[in-house]
């Protein structure tokens, strides 16, 4: 088996977050859609890591953790705010950009 | 040179079991009506990663994937669904006109020329291994690495977390802006609210009952349970109990005498 | 050079008091007018104690400089924000200072019931510390600081009752002519600094002689368009009459004493470039002659006070900048009338001021008469500064008036001749007209109604008067004696030498003298010994008529240019209207007719901009796939 299999399947996973991102109303299921492809792009990163034979891409992995956990908690933060005041949390509803 | 890097039996066995798996329960987050399922299909996602990386010899980022991701990210991410309503389920029926084929269609673009595009990239050498870098342990490597090399990234990226946790509180840190009702003034707009039907107050659970739990629907005067006494995560659950089997006739009462 | 710290407190103390009077506003109204006299008496006394020092030094040594900072430095070129006292700017200093301190104080009394006077006084700080910068630059750059600082003091305190629109107008009108002679400055300085790479005095006058004379008569012609804006001389003099709209205080100070000889100052300063340049200096002799008349002239036919001493201020430095194109012999005569002209004039405007103040505020002089009597010591002060003026020996004005007829006599040829007997013509004239203010005034019979009560102004007031008045007296006398001025100011001119007599001076004083008593004489029969009628009359002679119209200098001035402008400027209304508008509410109206259209694409659903980042990373990937085929 080669390496690759892990890069396909990060693309995959990449792939699906992305349509879950687009298809998804529910605000939290999309953020759990972006969760999904950071993990995905993190996979490709340790790969990486592997087939160059240096912890730097691991590294990296570890960055992109602590600043998605950054994010998720900022995220939801933003989410139960809006929650608050809507009752909702399809994202169709805050939609307030066009006006 | 190190000798080349093959991967076989264990790994790849590992590998077409889990890999499968992990792509049917990514597709399963995107097709389940409950936020609440989804979560846990991630979870499982999250969890073949991590043991995906502690086969590729990052054993550190295994463990971290299992503890943040999985564990406190993934148990925000419940909580926040906790509190705005588990039995929340999206309805899957797309509302914006055309965006769901226009979606799959780039999806699909966008993957098959990904995949197509992996497929045809050649790396030029054959894949090292991390055998020498992790010769000192991964731990202590990754150590090496982050308080050196990237301890400027490092810092910067704390900074953001602190500012993140500062963010999210200020976020969620909720100014009254009009004082909170009184139990007078609640007391006034219910009567005044067209209905006297609610006047008085719901019933609390387990009114006229004879069973005070708090899922058992209160009686209303003429018997019938009282639909509004018990709270609708408990009705979306369907936990809530048929109050008739608490009737004076279905229970007994036969004294039981204690010595 | 000698470097001396001490320089930059003459400007700075007046500076801080105008700073700070501006700056506290209300708070500083009970002891704003004190401040500012103190201010203003201090940076006297600091320049007393420059003179003291500079006398006690050999006459080369004296001129002192002190570098406050480096204003500019680009490549080669280096302009320092440096101070140079030496001795043309210490007779300035000393007369900005002097007769400023005592305009200051006759102020206190004379705005005392002005709510404003806070205001007033720190505009008058503000101009006092602007004028020396004028005078205290080392190079036209710095000079040209001071140049415009004088004239926004100038164009605050001509508009300071500004909410009359008349004086708010007059305010406006010195401000633009004088902007013109500004361009004319800056263009100098331009020229200075595009053909000889430098623009300090000392700097153009190591070049004068390199360079071309084409290059120095550019240089001095726009130096002495600079000159005309500023001094008021012809054609740009059509402002010094509205400018009497400002208080008093401030015609005496800023229109008669100081800033309006700023011109003579340029041109004296600039020595160095105007002996350079024969042309140049021809026409500094020109308009000095020409204004010389028509400052007399107006000010024969003027029933306005103010305006009629703002007619004769226009013919005075008439006089100095005749003296200054006179080239060197003519140099310290020019600063000699201008250091006896800043007395006597401005203790005659402040008297002018002291019999307002009595007669409320009235100024048209066929409605005073008889004032003798009830202001006996403006009569006196007032009375000195006319023998002064129309030069009287031993008055102050007969000394440096004489010593400008005999060296215009003197200038040779044709030449000489004609500027001797205008300026000779014009010594008559002045004698006509002052005599004329004179009479009409105080000593010709009461044409005021019984409503007026006038009475002699407080000592605050008299008191700087009276000081003027000695120094109208004095002064001539001892800046003559033994030439002294003359030989003060020599090391800064390079003298020719050559001397042509035309006439002995005897007979030139005899001459001026005479031409006086004619002049003294015609006024004395027309206003003294006939009746003066409280209205002006109306069939009179074309040429009054004229006159009573400055010369006509507003109709020429409208005709010329403020017509012509207008129907330029209503055009290029009209083309701004149709063509640029129409270019730019045409961009706008495209830019409202796509935006329009393309607002269609913005749903505000997050989703729909997912979809097309989505699209956005597929071209990308598809970009990667084709370029790496």
């Amino acid at each position: 088996m080669s390496l690759d299999n892990y890069l396909y399947l990060s693309a995959i996973l990449f792939t699906i977050g992305a349509v879950g991102v687009v298809v998804r109303r529910n605000a939290i299921v999309v953020f759990m859609c972006v969760e999904l492809m950071l993990n995905a792009a993190n996979l490709t990163l340790v790969t990486f890591s592997r087939i160059n034979g240096t912890l730097d891409g691991q590294v990296i992995a570890f960055f992109t953790m602590v600043v998605a956990a950054c994010e998720v908690v900022v995220g939801l933060a933003i989410i139960v705010t809006i929650y608050r005041s809507r009752r909702s949390t399809s994202i169709d509803d805050a939609s307030l950009l066009k006006r | 040179m190190q000798p080349l890097l093959t991967i076989q039996g264990p790994e790849a066995a590992l590998f077409w079991f889990l890999a499968p798996l992990a792509v049917a329960a990514a597709l399963g987050m995107l097709l389940v009506k409950k936020a609440v399922h989804s979560a846990l299909l991630l979870a499982w996602v999250m969890i073949t990663l991590a043991i995906f990386y502690i086969a590729q010899d990052a054993v550190f980022l295994g463990v971290v994937q299992v503890i943040v991701y999985t564990g406190a990210v993934m148990m925000l991410f419940l909580f926040i669904l906790m509190l705005v309503g588990v039995d929340s389920s999206d309805s899957l029926t797309e509302t914006i006109t055309g965006l769901r084929p226009i979606a799959i269609t780039a999806a699909v673009g966008f993957g098959g020329l990904l995949v197509s595009l992996l497929g045809r990239a050649t790396l030029g050498r054959e894949p090292i291994g991390l055998e020498i870098a992790n010769t000192a342990g991964n731990v202590q490597g990754l150590a090496e690495l982050l308080f050196s090399k990237y301890v400027w990234p490092f810092e910067v990226v704390s900074a953001l977390l602190i500012t993140a946790a500062l963010g999210a509180m200020v976020l969620a840190h909720h100014q009254r802006t009009n004082p909170r009702p009184t139990q007078r003034e609640q007391a006034i707009s219910r009567f005044r609210s067209g209905s006297l039907a609610g006047a008085a107050g719901l019933p609390g659970p387990g009114v006229f009952a004879r069973h005070n739990a708090v899922d058992v629907p209160a009686l209303l005067p003429d018997g019938t349970p009282a639909p509004t006494s018990i709270s609708a995560t408990l009705k979306a659950r369907g936990d809530v109990l048929d109050s008739g089997q608490f009737q004076l006739d279905n229970v007994d009462t036969t004294v039981v005498e204690e010595k | 050079m000698v470097t001396n710290n001490g320089l930059v407190y003459l400007i700075a103390l007046p500076l801080f008091g105008a700073l700070s009077l501006l700056l506290l506003g209300r708070r500083a109204d009970k002891w704003g007018h004190l401040l500012a006299t103190t201010l203003s008496a201090g940076s006297f006394a600091v320049g007393l104690l420059q003179l003291s020092e500079m006398l006690a030094r050999t006459p080369e040594a004296r001129p002192v400089t002190q570098k406050l900072f480096t204003w500019i430095s680009v490549g080669s070129f280096n302009v320092d924000a440096s101070l140079l006292l030496d001795q043309l700017s210490i007779c300035f200093v000393l007369l900005i200072t002097g007769v400023g301190t005592l305009i200051h104080i006759y102020s206190i009394s004379y705005m005392s019931h002005d709510p404003d006077r806070r205001r007033f006084f720190a505009y008058l700080n503000l101009f006092i510390a602007a004028m020396l910068l004028l005078v205290l630059g080392d190079s036209y750059l710095n000079l040209y600081v001071g140049w415009e600082g004088v004239g926004l003091a100038s164009y605050l305190l001509i508009g300071f009752w500004n909410q009359k629109p008349a004086y708010a107008t007059a305010s406006k009108k010195a401000f633009i002519m004088n902007r013109i002679g500004d361009m004319g400055l800056s263009f100098a300085i331009m020229i200075a600094f595009a053909s000889l790479g430098t623009v300090s005095f000392s700097g153009v006058k190591e070049q004068a002689h390199q360079a071309s004379e084409a290059t120095m008569t550019a240089i001095g012609i726009m130096l002495l368009v600079a000159a005309v804006g500023k001094s008021a001389q012809f054609p740009l003099q059509a402002w010094l009459g509205d400018a009497m709209a400002g208080p008093t205080p401030v015609s005496a100070l800023i229109h008669a004493a100081t800033m309006v000889t700023a011109g003579v100052y340029l041109i004296v300063r600039s020595n160095f470039v105007f002996d350079a340049a024969p042309n140049a200096q021809l026409l500094v002799v020109i308009v000095g002659a020409i204004t010389l008349m028509f400052g007399a002239l107006v000010g024969t036919a003027k029933d306005d006070i103010k305006k009629a001493l703002a007619a004769s201020t226009m013919s005075q430095i008439g006089y100095m900048i005749l003296a200054s194109g006179l080239g060197p012999a003519g140099y310290a005569f020019a600063i000699m009338h201008l250091l006896t002209h800043g007395f006597f004039k401005a203790g005659m405007f402040l008297g002018a001021g002291s019999v307002m103040h009595g007669m409320n505020d009235e100024v048209n002089m066929r409605r005073y008469g008889g004032l003798r009597k009830f202001m006996p010591i403006t009569f006196i002060t007032f009375g000195l500064g006319y023998l002064a003026i129309i030069g009287v020996p031993p008055f102050a004005g007969f000394y440096s008036k004489d010593m400008i007829i005999e060296t215009a006599l003197n200038a040779g040829g044709a030449k000489g001749i004609i500027l001797g007997s205008v300026a000779l013509l014009g010594a008559a004239i002045t004698a006509f007209y002052m005599t004329r203010v004179m009479i009409l005034t105080f000593t010709s019979s009461k044409r005021w109604d019984d409503t007026q009560h006038p009475h002699e102004s407080p000592i605050l007031m008299w008191l700087p008067m009276a000081i003027l008045a000695i120094g109208s007296v004095i002064s001539g006398f001892l800046l003559y004696r033994g030439e002294a001025l003359k030989h003060w100011l020599e090391p800064l001119f390079e003298e020719h030498g050559e001397h042509t007599e035309l006439l002995p001076p005897i007979v030139v004083s005899g001459l001026a003298l005479f031409m006086v008593v004619i002049g003294v004489a015609l006024a004395v029969i027309k206003y003294q010994l006939s009746d003066v009628e409280v209205v002006a009359p109306e069939n009179v002679s074309v040429f009054t008529r004229i006159a009573r119209r400055d010369l006509l200098q507003d109709d020429i001035n409208e005709a010329l240019f403020m017509r012509p402008g207008q129907l330029i400027t209503s055009a290029l209304v009209k083309i701004d209207q149709s063509v640029v508008d129409g270019a730019v509410h045409g961009i706008g109206k495209m830019a409202l007719g796509s935006g329009s259209v393309l607002r269609k694409s913005q749903t505000g659903f997050v989703r729909s901009y997912a979809v097309l980042i989505l699209i956005g990373a597929g071209v990308l990937i598809a970009a990667i796939w084709v370029v790496t085929k």
